[in-house]
This record gives structure tokens, C-alpha cells and sequence, in this order.
């Protein structure tokens, strides 16, 4: 394509007066195993100057292969229809570049990408290189973009990370990224793509891998940036709390295609379409406590299943080979809790703060530190699982199940559904071996699938449907507590309700405890009765879910709920959060928020 | 919205790509890639011709012809021309003509047009069993005359057929592959999995041993192994000794790559599941963690095979492998170590050809295997 045919007239109707992008009609397309795969489709949208636009969608919606091609970094996908116009403040006369007619490497784009357009990311780690300085790589935009002389470029830097808030930008400048917690990555990605003052800022998911409380520290920066420099922004992501927070004008997409677009007001209160109600639906159903289910509350009478008594974890890392040992990482100090029979326990916190360590440190899946873990049998007698032997521990396993993460990580790619299910069942040897496909048939009907699909490998299955096996799994040997670790955050917000309610039901049938942990404060309220709130290795505050969220006691408490984002855009509430300071804490300038990672040399069991 | 929705989308009936098991996948995968299928047919090629070397060569690669010295290669041709003008048809070649330089001292041949050499398949030859087993009387090619010359590939210093002596060749260089890898193999697998699995000192010292072996300059340790080997010993147990010094340095490269392995595998989260549900470390191992792994061992012995062929060729040109009687793709070019030899008849050096072709049909084929070997690897998703 050569520039003249890029490079249209059009006609100044009043209506794109203040439009920079114009996307019409645009589709991508993969080549996969057999033909082709759709993945963007006759998607049209208009952004304008010193908006925002929020681009919605589910996980494999297309919205990200959108925003990529914009950019024409979309590769392998080809863009096969469509337009992309980007009307330039510098040219004069209506002229509009058409981006999908250019080559994805020609000059013109290249020089469109990173000063006319630019754009963050989800994962801040792994867009910066860990081998430059932040210095160097803000300046290289400059560099390439602008005729700055290297003194000039430095003081540029500096004014930007100034702008993002970065303390201490003289020294921050010459630090590696690693050296930055996820929130100060973001920020200098963030400083990266303003460093040409450019017209469109395109982020994808940029708050995604933060903690709620970074999160809104990072969309209260953009949109005072926005306002600053009437910069339009395309904001892609999948959280509606987020959107609420943001969003000016906001468009749905779902399999490729846009469903609906309009005010952000007007698609939080009139949803037209069956899919924006749906999904507007189930996130407004998650911000409320559950319809309550009598009956179903705890019994504090009776004794509790599970009792936590000063649980504590010590990582100790590994002596290097010269100087003293760092200091040892204190994981988990003196946790009490107790669970009762048939009880939600949430535990909420960030990451770091040691809930999972807490979740594994009752399976013994890590060896405790200190403090006791009792369980109370069936029977009534109780055992200490922290000093249990492997057998012994085994028989407990029948009885506290847990759930991961990870949907796709947590089953073995190798069986099919049925011998994943069974697994357990062949082991513990619970029921007779020739019962076993009744068993697992029902345990799939159970928890919503077909057992016509037992034979299927998990890769057949969506995450949802992923969960649904492993709670098939954790369901098979029949037990009394179910941990679940952050169960639904890798689903999206309709599927994740679906396995709420699942859980509730199985709860209800089956008298289940469960232990959820989770960072998302609206599942937990959902979910459970009570919440435990965790912050660096302590149990800062438990109560029932109302009291918590409602009343909370705890000023850490107070600042997580500050900073969680309400979907409705009518409360916007993040700009009048308040961060959490520890008292004990130095009052040291070093920036802040130690990240979750465990040092390297701490060996995780 | 109601839990059955979720159900929907795995609705489709018929074997696809949801009852496909590990196999299935990696043999979709690896069929996308043309170079690696193509590699694969040639190894195969060469194994079945290596397996029915007797059959194919021309010649017995041993049959000695003081007048054919250096005999160049002769064309293979189809038609011809009558003393009568017309034509005819039938695999042919030429003789020589061949005059002696007494300067020089050797023989130099010219290709006489008008004496015909008639071929043909399935020719009569003296009798030989093929695999040892069958006793057989033909050949696949050769000339109907058995006393006249035969040489597609030209002839070595003592008038044997270059051609039988590759395929014969074949079955000692392409079966040392294997029997080397396998050896490595073994003991890869074994030590590089306690190695990873267990870790801590056991890991160390295993780790230390790999390093300390790389460390030993790979090609004065074959040599001094090999001036170990008694010099009265049979070619046949010098084979074996030779694979065995062979596979010895061969396992460390397997042993890491293993211990990699169990150690990514170790902490993927259905491990974890498995031990929850109760599973004994060995069910573990057994059940879950060598099956996620066998299909990237096979691809790292695919490509560990060519180096052991080079190893062999290398060792024996060097004249400390294995030794004449016995025939190789090594032991064929020694007969090409000096340059007058290699200007006088280049075709000496089509034993190189072969082995060429082989490593790389080999490298094609493991690194599609490979490629092709994890299908569960974590591919980007749009969204």
C-alpha cells in the first residue's frame, strides 16, 4: 500500500469534528488447524478526544486482538476488513491516516506507534526489559520519536516520572525493574507511553495483576493524566467495577463482535441487549450480600470442625555463601480462626499477605512453623494435622479437599474426565472399583455437566467447565471441608457466579465448610459468612461478612473496602480512597510495597 | 442464568479434537510440519535399506577386483542404440576402457559407449541369507554377466563397490545410534529423575558428576578410552565397547534435560491435586509425571541420535573406532583421509553423503517431534 491511498479525504461532517480514531468495520482473522477463526468481527467504534472508552468482554471476546490492531502489532491475525482511521490534531484539513491499509511495518506506523498512539499492558514485569535502567528505556521513545540530545532526554525522563508519581525520580531513574514493586512498573510503562504526549492512549488490562488498592491508585493517575493532557484513552478490560470507575463511553464485545455501545449510564442502567443484561446482571448480583438461604447459617453451638490455633510460618532463606543470612520472612504470625460446620470463612487479602500460605499450611501442604490446626472427625475426636504423619494425613485428605487456582493447571492434560475424577476413588479405595463410573457419572451430573463428555480430555472443556471437574473431583470422596484458593479468579464474571451458586447449592446439600480465599472482596461477601482479613501474615479483622463490609473495624479493612471499585458509574468512589500506612512502618522514602514474591533463595515446599 | 449453559459448548458428537488423547494431538501437531514428516520418511527409507542391505547392494561389499582400482562411477541408462541404427530398451551400462599410465602408475579409465553392460533387477548372485535368516539367490540390481563391472558409485583402491559398501555400512552407523542412545537414555532418565525429583544433596552430587564429565575434553577421552580396548579383541566387541564410551558422555546432556523436567513438572498444580487425593510418591511418578514427559524423551533421543552417529564416524576416521574389517560410514572414509586419494577419486567421499543426509534427516524429524511434543503447552489466547 502506498501512502497516497492511506492517506483519504474526508468529508468534515460536524459529527467527527472531535473523533482521533474511527474504527469501522474491522475484522481479524487467524489461521488455525482446520481454516480460519474470526476473532474480531465487523467491529465499529468511534473514540474521541479526551474520552474514554472502555472495551468490555469475557476472556476471548477479541477485545485485546482489537486494541492490537490499532496498533498493527496483531500478528499472526490479519486484518481483512475494515478501516482504521486516525484523525491527527497536527493535520490540517480533515486528512486521516487509515491504519489498516498500512503495511505493519512501514514507516508511517512506526511512526504512529508510541507518539501519535501508545500503549501499556497488562503484566508491567514482563514489558520492561529487566536488563536496562528505567531511565534508559523511557528515553529510548524520545530518542526514536524526538530530537532530543541526551541531557534534554534525561530531564524529559525525570519531568514523567514526576508526572506518574514516582518518588524520588532522580534516583528512580537509574533503578532496574526489578527493583520496583508491580505498581511502580505500571507507572513507568505508564510515563513510558506519555513520554511523546501522545493523542490515544490504548491500555490492556493495565490494573489487572495490581491489588485492588494499587489498581485504583493507577486508574486515578491515568484519568488525572487524561483530563491533563486531553489525551483520548481506549481502556480494555473485563473488571465492570473498573469501567463504572472510568469510563465515559463504554462498548460490550463478545466472540468477536460488538454487542452493544453507548454512555456508560445508559449501559449500566438500560442494558438493551440479552448479553450486556447478563453480564451487567451478574456483576450487580455479586456487589449485593446473597439473597439469605434460612436455616443455613452457622450453628455456633456446636464445637467448630476446624480450629486455628497461632498458626505461624517462618521461611528462613538460605545463608549465601558470604555475609550473614537475610533476614527470616514471616509468612504467617499466630493465626486463630475457627470453622464451623456448613460455614463460608472468607479470607481476603493482597498479595503477599499471606492467605494462601494460611490455606496450605492447614492442608500441610506446607510444614507450619508453629501453632496447632485441630480437626474434629466425624466421630467427634479431634486430631492436630500439624504434627499428623504422612498416612494419618492421607485418611484427613478424604475429608478437607481444596480447589485451586489455576483451572487449567490443576488437572492432569493427560486423562480424560472420567479417569480424572476417579482418580480419587481408586486411591482411597472408598467404594467398590466397579462403582466407580456410576459414581463419577453422578458426581458430573452433580456439579452441571454431561456425563456424556467423560471420556473427553480437559482441554475440550472451558475454564468454567474446567472448575466444575475439579469440583467434581474434590466433591468424589465425599468430604466435610472444601479449601478453595482463589477458586474464581481465572473465570470471568458470569462463569464465576455460575460456580458460586454451584458451591452455595453443594454447600446446602451436602453440609460443606469451605475456607475461600480469595482478593476479590465482592465474591467473598457473596460467598461467605464470615471474612477473616489478612494483611502481611496477620488476621487484622474477622467478623460476618455484613459487619465487615459494611462496619468495618480495622483501619487496613477500611482502606481495601475505599479502594474497591463499585459498579455503578453514578458512585465513583476511588478518587476519595485513602491508603493504609502502618504506624510501626518507617517513614522511609524507598518505594513502597514490598512485592508478593518470595526472595530466590526461599525454597517453597 | 442456569448451570446448564455452561454445558453447551462441548456438545458435538463425533471423535474430534476433545476425545483426542496426548498421542492424537502431538501426531497432529507433528504432521503440520512438511520438513520433519520428510525427515521422518528418510530415516525410515534408510533403516529398511539398511535392514535389506544384502539385497539391495550390487555387490557383496567385500568382493575384491585388482582391474576395477579406482574405477569411476558408471551412469545407469535405459536406452540404447543398436549396431542397426534402431533403438533399444533395458537397463544398461558401459564397460571401461582402461589403459595404464606407467608414469603415473595407475589406471585410467574411459567409459566405452559401444560395450553395453546389461542390467536387471532381480539378477541371480551367489547365495547369502538376508537378515542372517533367509537364504536368497537374487539381488534387487546388478549386471546379468556377474563377471563384468558394476560400480553406480565408482570403486575404492581395492575394486570394491563403493555403493554396497555404504548400504552395508549403514546398518553398523544407523543401529550404533541407537544402541548408544538408548544406553544414554537409560541412564539420562534414571539419574537425571532422582536427580530432580529428590533434589537437595543427591541432586548435587549428580549435577557435579554431569559437570565434571562435560568437563573432560570429549575427544582425547574416546581416544584414550579406545587405545584401552585390547587389540586382539573381536570387531564385534570393539562395537560394543565403542557405543558404551559412546553413551557415557551421551547420558549427561539426557540427565539434565530430565531433571529439568521432573522439576517444572514437580510443581505444576495436578501434581499437587494427586497428592491431595492421597496418591503415594511412587503412583505420582508413575501415574502423573512420566507421562506428561515421555513425549519430550523421545524427541530429545531423536536428536540425540545424529551426534552419536557423528561421534562414530568421527571416532573411526580418526582410526580409533572401528576398525576395517568392518564396515561403517567411518571406517568407508578413511579410505578418503589423504587429499591425492580424494583428487584421484572423489567419489570416496559419497560415504559423507550419507551420512549428511542421515543427520540431517534426523535433526528435521527430532525437532518436529518437538516441537510437536508438549501439545498442552500454554498457547496465547485472544481477548
Amino acid at each position: 500500500m502506498t501512502l497516497t491511498t492511506a492517506i483519504q479525504r474526508l468529508h468534515p461532517d460536524p459529527a467527527s469534528q472531535s473523533a482521533v480514531l474511527e474504527v469501522q468495520g474491522l475484522s481479524v482473522d487467524f489461521s488455525i488447524r482446520n481454516g480460519m477463526f474470526r476473532a474480531v468481527d465487523d467491529v465499529s467504534f468511534v473514540l474521541e478526544r479526551g474520552k474514554t472508552l472502555c472495551l468490555v468482554g469475557e476472556s476471548g471476546s477479541g477485545k485485546s486482538v482489537t486494541a492490537r490492531a490499532i496498533l498493527r502489532i496483531a500478528a499472526p491475525g490479519r486484518i481483512t476488513a475494515g478501516r482504521i482511521l486516525l484523525h491527527q490534531a497536527g493535520s490540517q484539513g480533515g486528512q486521516a491516516i487509515d491504519i489498516a491499509s498500512l503495511s505493519p511495518d512501514s514507516p508511517v506506523i512506526r511512526g504512529i506507534r508510541g507518539r501519535a498512539i501508545s500503549m501499556i499492558f497488562q503484566e508491567p514485569l514482563s514489558s520492561l526489559s529487566p536488563l536496562h535502567r528505567i531511565g534508559w528505556q523511557i528515553g529510548e521513545v524520545l530518542a526514536i520519536h524526538s530530537k532530543l540530545g541526551r541531557e534534554e532526554r534525561r530531564q524529559r525522563v525525570i519531568e514523567l516520572l514526576t508526572q506518574v508519581e514516582i518518588p524520588r525520580p532522580e534516583q528512580t531513574i537509574d533503578r532496574y525493574p526489578f527493583e520496583l514493586s508491580g505498581g511502580m512498573r505500571q507507572r513507568v510503562m505508564i510515563a513510558m507511553a506519555l513520554a511523546c504526549n501522545p493523542e490515544i492512549l490504548i491500555a490492556d488490562e493495565p490494573t489487572t495483576a495490581l491489588d485492588v488498592t494499587t489498581q485504583a491508585e493507577i486508574l486515578d493517575l491515568i484519568r488525572g493524566l487524561q483530563r491533563r493532557y486531553g489525551m483520548a484513552v481506549l481502556f480494555i478490560t473485563h473488571d465492570m467495577g473498573v469501567v463504572a470507575e472510568i469510563a465515559d463511553e463504554v462498548a460490550i464485545m463478545r466472540r468477536g463482535k460488538l454487542v452493544e455501545s453507548g454512555p456508560v449510564r445508559q449501559i449500566f442502567s438500560r442494558p438493551r441487549e440479552p448479553y450486556s443484561q447478563a453480564l451487567i446482571g451478574s456483576v450487580l448480583r455479586l456487589q449485593k450480600p446473597r439473597e439469605v438461604d434460612a436455616g443455613s447459617g452457622s450453628t455456633p453451638a456446636a464445637a467448630p470442625i476446624l480450629t486455628v490455633r497461632a498458626l505461624g510460618k517462618r521461611f528462613e532463606p538460605r545463608r549465601s555463601l558470604f555475609g550473614k543470612a537475610p533476614d527470616p520472612i514471616n509468612a504467617l504470625v499466630d493465626v486463630d480462626l475457627e470453622l464451623h460446620e456448613a460455614e463460608c470463612l472468607g479470607i481476603v487479602g493482597e498479595s503477599g499477605s499471606g492467605k494462601t500460605t494460611l490455606g496450605r499450611c492447614i492442608m500441610r501442604l506446607m510444614q507450619p512453623s508453629s501453632g496447632k490446626v485441630v480437626y474434629r472427625r466425624r466421630d467427634g475426636t479431634e486430631t492436630d494435622l500439624a504434627d499428623l504423619d504422612t498416612p494419618a494425613l492421607r485418611r484427613v485428605y478424604r475429608e478437607i479437599r481444596m480447589i485451586f487456582q489455576d483451572p487449567f493447571g490443576s488437572l492432569n492434560p493427560r486423562l480424560t474426565v472420567r479417569q480424572a475424577i476417579a482418580e480419587p476413588l481408586l486411591i482411597n479405595r472408598t467404594i467398590p472399583r466397579e462403582k466407580i463410573p456410576g459414581r463419577v457419572a453422578d458426581l458430573m451430573e452433580t456439579v452441571g455437566l454431561d456425563p456424556g463428555a467423560m471420556e473427553r480430555y480437559p482441554h475440550a472443556f472451558s475454564g468454567g467447565q474446567r472448575q466444575r471437574i475439579c469440583i467434581a473431583r474434590a466433591l468424589a470422596l465425599d468430604p466435610r471441608i472444601i479449601i478453595a484458593d482463589e477458586a474464581t479468579s481465572a473465570l470471568d464474571v458470569t462463569i464465576r457466579l455460575q460456580i458460586l451458586d454451584l458451591l452455595l447449592s453443594l454447600r446446602e446439600r451436602m453440609k460443606l465448610s469451605f475456607i475461600f480465599i480469595s482478593h476479590d472482596m465482592s465474591v467473598i461477601r457473596y460467598f461467605c459468612d464470615r471474612v477473616g482479613v489478612m494483611y502481611k501474615g496477620r488476621l487484622v479483622e474477622i467478623g460476618t461478612s455484613e459487619q465487615i463490609c459494611t462496619r468495618p473495624s480495622h483501619a487496613y479493612t477500611r482502606a481495601l473496602l475505599s479502594a474497591v471499585p463499585v459498579p455503578d458509574p453514578a458512585r465513583r468512589s476511588i478518587a476519595s480512597r485513602h491508603r493504609y500506612v502502618e504506624a510501626l512502618a518507617p517513614a522511609s522514602n524507598a518505594p513502597p510495597a514490598v512485592s508478593a514474591t518470595f526472595p530466590s533463595g526461599v525454597q517453597k515446599r | 442464568m442456569s448451570a446448564s449453559v455452561d454445558v453447551t459448548g462441548v456438545s458435538g458428537a463425533s471423535i474430534g479434537i476433545e476425545q483426542a488423547g496426548q498421542w492424537q494431538l502431538i501426531w497432529w501437531r507433528f504432521v503440520r510440519h512438511r520438513i520433519a514428516v520428510a525427515g521422518g520418511v528418510i530415516i525410515l527409507l534408510f533403516y529398511i535399506i539398511a535392514l535389506l542391505a544384502d539385497f539391495i547392494s550390487p555387490a557383496l561389499p567385500e568382493k575384491v577386483s585388482t582391474r576395477h582400482t579406482f574405477a569411476p562411477p558408471q551412469g545407469l541408462h535405459l536406452f540404447y542404440r543398436n549396431p542397426d541404427g534402431s533403438l533399444g530398451f533395458g537397463l544398461h551400462v558401459y564397460d571401461y576402457k582402461v589403459t595404464i599410465d606407467r608414469v603415473a602408475v595407475r589406471r585410467i579409465f574411459v567409459v566405452d559407449e559401444t560395450k553395453r553392460i546389461d542390467a536387471g533387477l532381480f539378477v541371480r548372485s551367489e547365495p547369502y541369507l538376508l537378515l542372517g535368516l533367509i537364504p536368497m539367490e537374487h539381488r534387487l540390481i546388478g549386471p546379468l554377466d556377474r563377471t563384468k563391472p558394476f560400480y553406480l558409485l565408482g570403486a575404492d583402491r581395492l575394486g570394491r563397490d563403493v555403493l554396497s559398501r555404504i548400504l552395508h555400512g549403514a546398518r553398523v552407523s544407523l543401529s550404533i545410534g541407537l544402541v548408544g542412545v538408548l544406553m544414554s537414555l537409560t541412564l539420562g532418565v534414571l539419574l537425571g529423575g532422582i536427580s530432580g525429583y529428590y533434589g537437595g544433596a543427591v541432586d548435587d552430587l549428580i549435577q557435579r558428576l554431569v559437570e565434571l564429565i562435560r568437563s573432560i575434553p570429549s575427544i582425547p577421552l574416546w581416544m584414550g578410552l579406545a587405545a584401552a580396548v585390547p587389540q586382539d579383541w573381536s570387531p564385534l566387541a570393539v562395537y560394543f565397547i565403542i557405543t558404551l564410551i559412546v553413551s557415557l558422555v551421551g547420558w549427561t546432556d539426557l540427565a539434565r534435560q530430565v531433571r529439568g523436567l521432573v522439576m517444572s513438572i514437580k510443581g505444576e498444580d495436578f501434581v499437587l491435586a494427586a497428592r491431595l487425593d492421597g496418591a503415594t510418591g511412587g503412583r505420582i511418578i508413575l501415574r502423573h509425571m512420566i507421562p506428561s514427559f515421555t513425549s519430550h524423551i523421545i524427541a530429545t533421543t531423536t536428536l540425540a541420535i545424529p551426534t552419536m552417529i557423528l561421534v562414530e564416524t568421527a571416532l573411526s576416521f580418526l582410526g580409533i573406532g572401528l576398525r576395517p574389517p568392518i564396515i561403517s560410514w567411518g571406517t568407508l572414509l578413511q579410505e578418503a583421509q589423504n587429499v591425492r586419494t580424494v583428487a584421484m577419486a572423489p567419489w570416496l567421499l559419497w560415504p559423507a553423503g550419507a551420512v549428511v543426509l542421515t543427520v540431517l534427516a534426523f535433526n528435521f524429524f527430532g525437532d518436529g517431534l518437538r516441537d510437536a511434543a508438549d501439545p498442552y503447552a500454554h498457547t496465547e489466547k485472544g481477548g
